[in-house]
């Protein structure tokens, strides 16, 4: 048998979070009752004339800049044209072969290493408006009796990033969309969201034997809407192709949706012609041409992204790979780490407890002040487990002082411990027994007796000298 | 370049129109005839002459993000064949048809 490597090219489309639609006026983003955020332009009225969003054109080279595109001189809005409800006009507005931004790349790192994603294009266009099915047995678009519309998203602004196709897996592909959905949400231009459809990912899939030069047949996925259900699908689409290829069979160009339930992938019907969008330059709109001081300006304001910040934590704070991509998991937490880091404190320990414990309290990082969090973890040594947790817990609080909790301290008093340390030596003769016969490992279990009878409070390093006193 | 009955098919096709025989034959011709008009164009020189998108030497026309009231519902719904509630109600989009990205 063959080995066989998968090739998959991702188009991602993101919302901007501009107040306004792309070429109108009218209220943009989640919400609103139907078809309140309509006006001539976006429901298509004749005569109606769109004008661009200047926002949406800033935030796209933004975007491009983060993507480490070149920012075209001269870019041209184009009609993409197709009959479908979800389009009043029976175009959308789109960019065709004079994009805002192209030929770009984006940088994976991974713990062996950075893998780079070519950029091929970011465009801007509009969203189009919401249908919904009515009728039909199985709420499936067959069958149904007819369909409803809601024009509210339509006419949001888009962003659509086309990847060259240098993927090789499933979980490389989930990777670079959740690391590409943080960089975009750091950025500030979108919620990136793939539960509310303001994400959304299509990939193009093809397989070859490992050596083979050049792409075979690909196929497009669609209807994917969670990192899960990315990687899954594509999986589901790699097994379908090489068994294609193995039984002697022919893989077919073609749209396929992914089933979540059954894990497999089923053919879109399309019209022959579907493809045949007959693009031309919008007549309606004038080229755009960003001015250089324009451009460099957006450039300066692109913040730190997460994918270079992983590597500068690793380097800076000397942290595994790991605990750098871990900590780098949304702006505030990387932000409040470097605030607790600063402060002094074992770069390590502070890592780990705000991966698991801090992590695990919920509490929003921004809300933290780092330089009482470092105060707390500097301490934790000598604080009651349970205070620790608590102190975490309360982090968040605008009064929260580190000292509150400094006094819980652990109980180190032999003369406190030693008769506890006695009596459950006395609870458990039959550990005791054991332990001298060389069970050293029941060392942990006397330990955890006298902890469970102080609730936590018990100095360890204490309880453990007076347990073997006790029992040598 | 002559537009032959097969272009006309298909571009009627992806417009979602029904041609009679007559038209078909008319349109052909209509069609060759605005292209052969065009055509004039490509008897000059043009090689230093970049392509024009728009007959306007005006560029980078924008309007500020700022949001305007929108239309009022039965404003919105006045050219509506049919209204369902809230929504437009359209006939009902068959799995051979679908949206684009």
């Amino acid at each position: 048998m063959p080995e066989w490597e998968a090739v998959i090219g991702l188009e991602i489309h993101t919302q901007l979070k501009t107040r306004t639609k792309m070429f109108c006026s009218c209220e943009a983003g989640f919400g609103g009752e139907p078809n309140t955020r309509t006006c001539p332009v976006c429901l298509a009225f004749p005569g109606a004339l769109p004008v661009p969003n200047e926002t949406a054109v800033e935030w796209t080279i933004k975007l491009g800049h983060a993507l480490n595109c070149r920012v075209a001189e001269h870019a041209v809005f184009h009609r993409k044209n197709y009959f479908y409800p979800d389009n009043p006009k029976g175009y959308q507005i789109s960019q065709y072969d004079e994009p805002l931004c192209i030929e770009g790349s984006f940088v994976v790192p991974g713990p062996d290493g950075d893998s780079e994603v070519r950029i091929v294009r970011a465009h801007l266009e509009e969203d189009a408006a919401k249908t919904i099915h009515v009728g039909g047995a199985t709420g499936r678009i067959v069958g149904s009796a007819h369909s409803n519309v809601d024009f509210n998203r339509g006419g949001t602004p888009l962003v659509e990033i086309v990847t060259q196709p240098d993927l090789r897996s499933a979980e490389q592909a989930k990777r670079f969309l959740q690391l590409l959905r943080q960089t975009i949400v750091e950025l500030g231009v979108s919620d990136a969201e793939m539960e509310k459809g303001t994400l959304r990912a299509d990939a193009n899939i093809s397989v070859r034997e490992v050596g083979e030069a050049g792409y075979r047949t690909r196929t497009e996925l669609k209807n994917m809407n969670s990192f899960n259900h990315i990687a899954r699908g594509i999986d589901a689409e790699i097994r379908r192709q090489i068994e294609t290829w193995e039984s002697g069979g022919e893989v077919v160009q073609e749209t396929l949706d992914y089933e979540v339930k059954s894990d497999t992938v089923t053919p879109r019907r399309r019209k022959e012609e579907a493809d045949d969008y007959l693009y031309f330059p919008e007549p309606d709109l004038v080229p755009l041409k960003p001015p250089a001081d324009l451009v460099e300006r957006l450039r300066t304001e692109v913040p730190e992204l997460p994918g270079a910040r992983i590597r500068r934590f690793e380097k800076e704070y000397e942290l595994p790979y790991y605990d750098a991509e871990v900590l780098n998991g949304s702006a505030a937490l990387a932000a409040l780490y470097e605030q607790v880091a600063l402060e002094g404190i074992d770069a390590k320990a502070a890592s780990n407890v705000l991966m698991n414990d801090f992590v695990a309290t919920g509490v929003d990082p921004a809300a933290v002040d780092g330089a009482e969090l470092a105060k707390l973890i500097a301490a934790r040594a000598t604080i009651p487990r349970e205070s620790f947790t608590r102190a975490l817990i309360e982090s968040g609080d605008p009064d929260f002082r580190a000292e509150t909790y400094l006094g819980d301290t652990l109980v180190a008093d032999t003369a406190e411990l030693e008769p506890l340390v006695e009596r459950v030596l006395a609870d458990n003769p039959g550990q005791v027994a054991a332990y001298k016969g060389g069970k050293d490992g029941l060392l942990g279990f006397f330990v955890g007796q006298v902890m469970k009878e102080t609730q936590g409070k018990a100095d360890p390093k204490v309880v453990n000298e007076l347990l073997r006193a006790k029992l040598a | 370049m002559a537009i032959s009955r097969e272009d006309v098919l298909h571009v009627a096709a992806l417009a979602q129109l029904e041609l009679s025989e007559d038209e078909i034959v008319r349109l052909t011709e209509q069609l060759n005839d605005i292209l052969a008009a065009v055509g004039k164009v490509s008897e000059l020189d043009l090689s230093d002459v970049p392509p024009t998108s728009h007959p306007l030497s005006v560029v980078n026309v924008f309007r500020p993000d700022v949001a305007r009231p929108s239309l009022p519902l039965d404003d919105a719904f006045a050219n509506a064949p049919e209204r369902d509630g809230d929504l437009f109600r359209v006939p009902p989009t068959g799995a051979a048809e679908e949206s684009v990205g």
